[in-house]
């Protein structure tokens, strides 16, 4: 009631359990994005699933619980650097070999189907997957933070 | 045969984009159009009696290209669905940005612009 | 040259700045603008070059391509120059309101998916980059947050979405029938085995759609809402580029390049040519907000593209592509302009404006070097443009389509000269605060653009196969299907 609409959010078994399942969601969400050369998914999937953990803080214990472990700065600057590290790969590319984009980190045959054999996509899987989770995570608390009073119509907003 | 429903699926979602007056109904028929699309866009690469595409240590190539279903459709329609889920946050955003200006979720009251 | 750092220098730019630019917002006026600078001299040097890049050394049918040709070039140039001329404009425009760091960050976006769309080589990163621009368009048009410009927005944005939701469908069959996404190789697999039911409805929806973003009559609804609702260097980049490098390039690239003109599709242009020719005039005729006759004025003018590129003869193509690059300059010449009076008076209103050329004398000189051209007074360069669109039109026998294009250039003689007689010339305002003067970089953006108005016209004077710009584009666009 008064605790909900505070912004506080559920009881106190809820919010423990979330936050112990965030960590479990959270590395479901790294193994995916780093093996998304050899298995599927890979950083768009991955990182829908590591914001989707951050979003259950949120849903479990209001804004506060879920912006503690991930802020907005946070997820603002990881969001850039996402891009830039796979705008990095993409010119380092050029850099090594002359075509944007070219994969520059050789494999060898007998590495197949393993960790390492991927060359630059592994790397660029984990920019894909910062920058998916954190702007997904930033979209859901920028509309979260959106309350508009039953009084009137002006509402409350706050700016990142 | 599954392809007409695919369409009916899209016809759907069209409609009621064309037919609600409520905006937060109208983003979610979008929504609907846009699964229809990506549906549409999966079957057109399946393979009757198809393996999933992935490759395992000891198959030959020629073997797995043969029985698999097409992979690519899938690649495009996971970028699909980024850029959908992309253009949903921006479109709630302005949702909720108009029920703050205008008072109303309902589009006949958004009738500043006319002419 | 390196081809995809069109794209990649926008996009890294867009996502540096607001790791940078927390600061003064000189850091990121800079920053947009360099890197604005930077592309344009690189569209200037890409003239010439014909290149099909492949991204990260894969062959064609496995990789995906960037394909540089003299249309491409020709679009570059024109996307840049005018994304520079906007871009200097926001220096001192959007100084009222915010957030000038997201403001350039979404205009970089805009940039860089005009420069894919530009040059994408393969269907799929059409669309992808298609998306990114558009997307881009509709937080610009809701970047004031009043209640009009969310309205524009929310119009636009779902119109817009399903539009691409269109295209997407064209894509899939385009897919199912051919077996590729490679722009090469669907011309190569369509010129072997002709047309199927199937490309025959995805070359309809490709209509549909990318009609749809081009804003031809009937599917311009969202245009009037959206160009003036939005800030003035974005109704620029709009009107002058967006409609066209999303809507007009793509499908001409598609229909004389990918699946080869018949005549049947050609027909359909030159009825969605003409009707949005006269249905934009005449309902710009009674507009009293001056960004919302423009808008009008936008429908009508790319009607006049689409007409000239319906005809199918060497003569209306090189007309349609003069037309689009003199409109590109001159309709964000004259939003520019409604910008600066917007800034100064503080309303739009032609009731309540009169006598601005008094006060602002560079905003003033600049709209009628852009309404004389947009009419068609010789020797300016929309009267060339047009005059080669009539003229093919008689040489392809079409009388009543010529008669009517000349129709409604009388009309847009008539609704420019309302804005120039209401707006600039005229006893002083009735409005009671005095207006003030344009900054110096608004003024320098408008010059500049009005300066290519000027040096667009003496193009024509080299003769009309001209060989650097407007005539090899032609020749890529004529030159039917893609080889492989």
């Amino acid at each position: 009631m008064n605790r909900r609409s505070s912004g506080e959010g559920m009881g106190e078994i809820v919010r423990t359990v979330a936050r112990w399942l965030n960590g479990v969601i959270l590395t479901y969400g790294i193994y995916i994005v780093l093996y998304g050369h050899v298995t599927p998914g890979g950083g768009f999937a991955g990182g829908v699933i590591i914001a989707c953990g951050f979003i259950l803080l949120t849903l479990a214990g209001g804004q506060q619980l879920g912006l503690s472990f991930f802020s907005r700065r946070a997820a603002s600057f990881l969001d850039s650097v996402g891009v830039l590290l796979f705008l990095a790969l993409a010119l380092g590319g050029i850099w090594a070999t002359g075509t944007f984009l070219e994969n520059f980190i050789g494999t060898s045959d007998r590495a197949r189907f393993t960790l390492f054999s991927g060359g630059i996509m592994p790397i660029a899987n984990i920019g894909l997957g910062l920058k998916v989770a954190s702007s997904l995570f930033l979209a859901f608390t920028v509309l979260a933070a959106f309350q508009i009073l039953p009084t009137s119509s002006r509402e409350e907003e706050e700016d990142p | 045969m599954i392809y007409p429903l695919c369409f009916l699926l899209i016809l759907v979602g069209l409609y009621g984009v064309v037919a609600n007056r409520n905006t937060v109904k109208i983003v979610i028929s979008l929504l609907i159009m846009q699964h229809g699309v990506h549906l549409l866009l999966i079957l057109i690469g399946y393979r009757t009696e198809g393996t999933p595409p992935i490759m395992d240590p000891g198959t030959p190539p020629t073997v797995f290209s043969g029985a698999a279903v097409d992979p690519l459709p899938q690649a495009l329609v996971l970028t699909s669905i980024v850029i959908g889920l992309g253009v949903l946050a921006l479109l709630v955003a302005l949702c909720v940005r108009l029920y703050e200006r205008y008072g109303t979720f309902d589009v006949g009251e958004m009738t500043r612009l006319r002419g | 040259m390196l081809i995809p750092l069109f794209i990649a220098i926008p996009l890294a730019v867009a996502f540096l700045l607001p790791l940078v630019a927390r600061g003064r917002p000189i850091v990121s006026d800079c920053l947009a603008n360099a890197t604005m600078a930077s592309l344009t001299i690189m569209a200037f040097a890409s003239v010439g070059e014909v290149t099909l890049y492949h991204m990260g050394a894969w062959p064609t049918p496995i990789g995906i391509d960037l394909r540089l040709d003299p249309l491409a070039s020709l679009l570059l140039i024109t996307v840049n120059v005018v994304g520079l001329a906007a871009g200097i404009y926001s220096v001192d425009y959007m100084r009222q309101y915010r957030d000038k760091r997201r403001y350039y960050s979404l205009f970089l976006f805009l940039v860089a998916g005009m420069n894919g769309v530009i040059l994408a080589g393969d269907l799929f990163n059409l669309y992808v980059l298609m998306e990114i621009a558009a997307v881009a368009s509709y937080a610009l048009v809701a970047f004031g947050c009043q209640h009009e410009e969310l309205e524009a927005s929310f119009k636009y944005a779902i119109l817009g979405t399903l539009a691409s939701s269109f295209i997407l469908i064209g894509v899939a069959l385009v897919y199912g029938v051919t077996g590729t996404l490679n722009m090469t190789h669907i011309a190569s697999r369509m010129s072997d085995s002709g047309m199927d039911p199937s490309l025959l409805f995805a070359t309809a929806l490709f209509l549909c759609g990318f009609s749809m973003k081009a804003a031809l009559v009937p599917f311009h609804a969202w245009l009037p809402d959206a160009h003036p609702s939005a800030p003035a260097p974005v109704s620029a980049m709009l009107s002058g580029v967006l409609i066209k490098a999303i809507g007009i390039y793509v499908m001409a690239r598609l229909i004389y390049n990918v699946f080869g003109a018949d005549q049947g599709v050609l027909g359909l242009l030159r009825w969605l040519g003409v009707i949005s020719m006269v249905v934009g005039g005449l309902l710009a005729t009674g507009q009293w907000d001056m960004k919302r006759l423009f808008a009008y004025s936008s429908i009508s003018q790319v009607g006049y593209i689409v007409l000239g590129l319906g005809l199918g003869t060497p003569l209306g193509v090189v007309g349609a592509l003069y037309h689009l690059v003199n409109h590109s300059i001159f309709k964000s010449l004259l939003f520019l302009n409604a910008g600066a009076v917007e800034y100064a008076t503080g309303n739009r209103d032609l009731k309540r404006l009169g006598g601005l050329n008094r006060v602002m004398p560079v905003t003033g000189a600049t709209s009628l070097v852009a309404s004389m051209s947009i009419a068609g007074i010789p020797p300016l360069n929309g009267f060339w443009s047009k005059l080669i669109i009539v003229v093919a039109c008689v040489q392809s026998g079409f009388y009543g389509l010529a008669a009517v294009a000349v129709a409604v250039s009388i009309v847009t003689l008539g609704y420019q000269l309302k804005v120039q007689r209401y707006a600039f010339f005229g006893a002083g305002s009735p409005v009671s605060t005095p207006p003030r003067v344009e900054p110096r970089l608004m003024a320098t953006a408008m010059v500049v653009l009005a300066i290519g108005c000027m040096a667009l016209s003496v193009l024509v004077i080299s003769g009309l196969d001209d060989p650097i710009l407007i005539g090899p584009a032609a020749h890529a666009l004529l030159g039917g299907v893609f080889a492989l």
